[in-house]
């Protein structure tokens, strides 16, 4: 596969348990840092969850997803995006989230989301 | 212009595949051509040969089969994905001696490398999903 990166950015947006679809959204990143594709996530609306600090998942027999999204920059994968309005609406601070992220507001979300080849909304 | 399409849901279940069809077809009949659609997510169900669908409502597997074959198109399920739901080719079956393999006519079973190969050589990729 010819590497011309175009730049990817996977917004996730669903809640970590409930659905596989967090988890597959991750796996989408995991295969394109894998091709070396130039990436970044915004995590939007509840896909904020993800990111929590102390989830214990072993209660709902599911895979730990926070462990999984700590592993990320082992993947080189370390621009991380959270929608802050979607933090405020949930009475969340970045310092509840496991790993450091930039926060952005709408406008820089469209900014954002203007600046990339791929999007994939999951 | 050159599409791609990533299409998340199951057949039957979500309006989402409905679109989805809707929109290749749209695609192809404007001179416009896809180069890969890549099912994830319950999305693999699309590629399940035994769906059994009533007289009354379409065949969703025979409509990307048809899709594919008039238009040249590739129809990807993700292997990961399509393995946990029970959706086989006859290599997968063999590999992990399944009584039966399931996969329709038409599709093949491949990585998400697939799904970044399609990012970087269409245009557009557009998601369909719930």
């Amino acid at each position: 596969m010819s590497n011309t990166n175009k730049p990817i950015l996977i917004v996730c947006r669903k809640a970590p348990y409930g659905s596989s679809m967090a988890r597959e959204a991750i796996d989408i990143a995991l295969a394109a840092a894998a091709f070396d594709q130039a990436l970044s996530l915004l995590f939007a609306g509840d896909g904020v969850y993800q990111l929590m600090k102390e989830q214990h998942s072993e209660s709902i027999a599911s895979k730990n997803h926070g462990k999984v999204l700590t592993a990320l920059p082992l993947y080189g994968i370390d621009t991380l995006y959270v929608e802050s309005n979607a933090l405020r609406l949930r009475g969340l601070e970045a310092t509840d989230l496991l790993l450091p992220v930039q926060l952005l507001d709408s406008d820089s979300i469209k900014n954002l989301m203007a600046k990339q080849q791929t999007l994939i909304n999951i | 212009m050159n599409f791609s399409l990533l299409v998340l849901g199951a057949p039957y279940s979500d309006q989402s595949v409905n679109t989805a069809l809707r929109f290749a077809e749209a695609v192809t009949a404007t001179g416009n051509s896809i180069y890969r659609i890549f099912f994830y997510h319950d999305g693999v169900n699309n590629g399940n040969a035994l769906i059994t669908p009533p007289q009354d409502e379409n065949n969703i597997p025979a409509q990307w089969q048809q899709l594919a074959q008039h238009n040249g198109i590739d129809l990807v399920v993700c292997i990961a994905s399509a393995l946990k739901r029970g959706v086989l080719d006859s290599i997968e079956a063999d590999r992990y001696e399944r009584s039966a393999d399931n996969l329709a006519e038409g599709f093949t079973i491949s990585g998400l490398g697939q799904l970044i190969d399609a990012s970087v050589h269409s245009d557009r990729l557009v998601t369909f999903g719930p």
